[in-house]
């Protein structure tokens, strides 16, 4: 097939089942504002410091500082909604302004301290730290590396709704297989599982078929979430996906 | 949370950017191209031991028209059973709901890519026929495929002609023979994708008919398709050195702006094709005495040749023969 084959009509949209964060960035209204502001805080904000500590050679401690600042600074002055679709993806916009806070910070000589009269977030940085002892090296430019690290994340973020979400429908067996299977590095096999759990091997395929479908459906809500155009939307599916989402 | 590897984060990526085959007798393998309405991907049939390609509705959310234009284009490639068109092996559903259909795997080149190996002109010529005998006969069976280009055609590894991605084909209804009127629908002349709206524009604009280019949907007809034939030709002979007037000609009718102008059908144009590789006069141009002379001079050269030898042989007899 080839790509340039044009299709007229509706056929290219993808089904709009989030409320884009992006969106929601420039509302009036203080309250979606704030509810789309931690939606982007929630999906940047482990990328945003571990790209401060590579890039920047921050310290920890430094580092913490500038991702609160920069986020608490983002939203009391409501960067995100100069964000253009247009010019260039929400990621690179985001880390752009990141690396124009961190280097003003530098310049001004300034130490934020936590704790002032900015917002103060409760962000999990003791495990940013643990992940970062464990992959420190990396042959990536730090451009590459926020990238890599963004889709990380929304995995993680994912995986974890997964397991709340089978939890909540009684389908805990689901996520234990899809956990086992897909998330362990240990190779299983089918087989394997089918007897550990007291399956059978149908059931197992079933099981993880239908565990695999609603991943995919909540990377895709997290990533509609945090674009602001279906264009956009498909761009960063075919970066986090490698694939065409329509 | 859980730290997730490299390993297993492209390991998630596949789960969730490829189709899930598990409940089906395929195993991925790769993603060969996506379109307008589906990606194919190169899958292997673990049954028959061999490689397929599988179209994927692109979108997980499926609707009934959606599933309904999949199952369409399926039935109209699986009916149309001729060694010039893919064929459809197999339909089903995915667990996520998504229809696919699987198909043979044609190994070889576009017929972009394979024009570009400085194939000669005469056998750029045959493979144009057997495209134009591949699409004929989808038109005998009321199928009309709107988007022919060299992206669209294959040559396969022993030479062998297929067309592809009959994914906004139209399907027309046949009044000639009981047997037509006993295969297709009464209502249909539509579209795979559905009952395609006057004005919208499908196809690719340098292959695409005037009347298609203006969304003229209506009047579609396999005149459209001929045209599109003509600018896969006009893309067969661009950069050939030596075209001719008659190969020019048959272009030319094949791309005439107003349909009526055109080859009644690809069949017609086929024969026009072939009658231009036997080296016998074109439907599509008037010769000069002198060029039908040179016409049958190239087509029997041979004999020309003996002849003169033997004229020559004879002159040479004659003088040396003198007292």
């Amino acid at each position: 097939m080839d790509p340039d084959t044009d299709i007229g009509g509706p056929l290219h949209k993808f089904p709009v089942t989030n409320q884009s964060a992006i969106v929601g960035a420039r509302s009036d209204d203080q309250v979606v504002r704030r509810r789309a502001f931690d939606t982007i805080l929630a999906g940047y904000w482990k990328p945003a410091y571990k790209y401060i500590r590579l890039k920047w050679q921050a310290d920890n401690e430094d580092a913490k500082d500038l991702t609160q600042g920069f986020f608490a600074n983002a939203f009391e002055k409501n960067h995100f909604a100069a964000y253009d679709a247009g010019k260039a993806s929400f990621q690179t916009f985001l880390r752009t302004c990141l690396d124009g806070f961190v280097s003003n910070e530098r310049k001004a000589g300034r130490r934020l301290k936590r704790g002032g009269d900015m917002d103060h977030y409760q962000l999990d940085f003791a495990s940013a730290e643990d992940e970062l002892a464990s992959h420190a090296s990396s042959t990536l430019s730090p451009e590459e590396y926020f990238h890599r690290e963004w889709v990380r994340w929304m995995f993680t973020l994912a995986v974890d709704a997964l397991r709340r979400r089978c939890d909540e429908s009684g389908r805990a067996v689901h996520f234990q297989l899809f956990e086992r299977y897909d998330l362990n590095d240990d190779n299983v096999s089918y087989a394997s599982l089918a007897a550990e759990f007291g399956l059978e091997q149908a059931t197992v395929n079933n099981y993880l078929a239908a565990a695999r479908r609603d991943f995919r459906r909540i990377v895709l809500e997290k990533l509609r979430e945090i674009t602001a155009t279906d264009e956009e939307f498909r761009t960063e599916a075919r970066s986090l996906l490698g694939v065409d989402v329509k | 949370m859980k730290w997730l590897s490299d390993d297993r984060l492209n390991h998630l990526r596949s789960i969730v950017g490829n189709p899930d085959f598990s409940s089906t007798k395929y195993r991925f393998v790769k993603e060969l191209g996506s379109g307008g309405m589906g990606t194919v991907y190169l899958a292997e049939d673990t049954e028959l031991d061999r490689l397929v390609a599988i179209k994927v509705l692109n979108t997980p959310e499926v609707t009934d028209d959606l599933r309904n234009r999949m199952i369409r284009e399926a039935q109209i490639i699986a009916r149309l059973e001729h060694p010039g068109i893919v064929p459809v092996h197999d339909v089903g559903t995915l667990p996520d709901g998504r229809i696919y259909y699987a198909m043979k795997f044609v190994r070889g080149s576009r017929l972009d890519e394979y024009a570009a190996q400085g194939v000669s002109l005469r056998d750029r010529l045959r493979k144009f026929q057997a495209v134009c005998d591949a699409v004929a006969f989808a038109h005998a069976h009321g199928v009309i495929h709107r988007d022919l280009k060299p992206q669209n055609i294959m040559i396969g590894s022993f030479g062998e002609v297929l067309v592809l991605d009959w994914g906004i084909a139209k399907v027309r209804p046949r009044m000639n023979t009981d047997e037509h009127r006993s295969e297709i629908n009464p209502c249909s002349s539509v579209s795979i994708r559905g009952n395609t709206s006057h004005g919208t524009v499908i196809g690719t604009r340098d292959y695409m008919a005037p009347e298609q280019a203006r969304g003229e949907i209506d009047q579609l007809d396999e005149r459209a398709d001929v045209y599109s034939l003509g600018a896969v030709l006009d893309f067969l002979l661009k950069d050939q050195p030596k075209v001719g007037k008659a190969a020019n000609a048959i272009r030319l009718k094949a791309m005439a702006r107003e349909k009526e102008s055109r080859y009644v059908s690809a069949s017609e144009l086929s024969a026009d094709i072939g009658r231009l590789l036997d080296a016998e006069p074109v439907t599509a141009y008037r010769e000069n005495a002198l060029e039908k002379v040179g016409r049958w001079v190239s087509k029997n050269r041979f004999l020309v040749l003996l002849v003169l030898a033997y004229l020559l042989m004879r002159i040479i007899f004659i003088f040396t023969s003198r007292p």
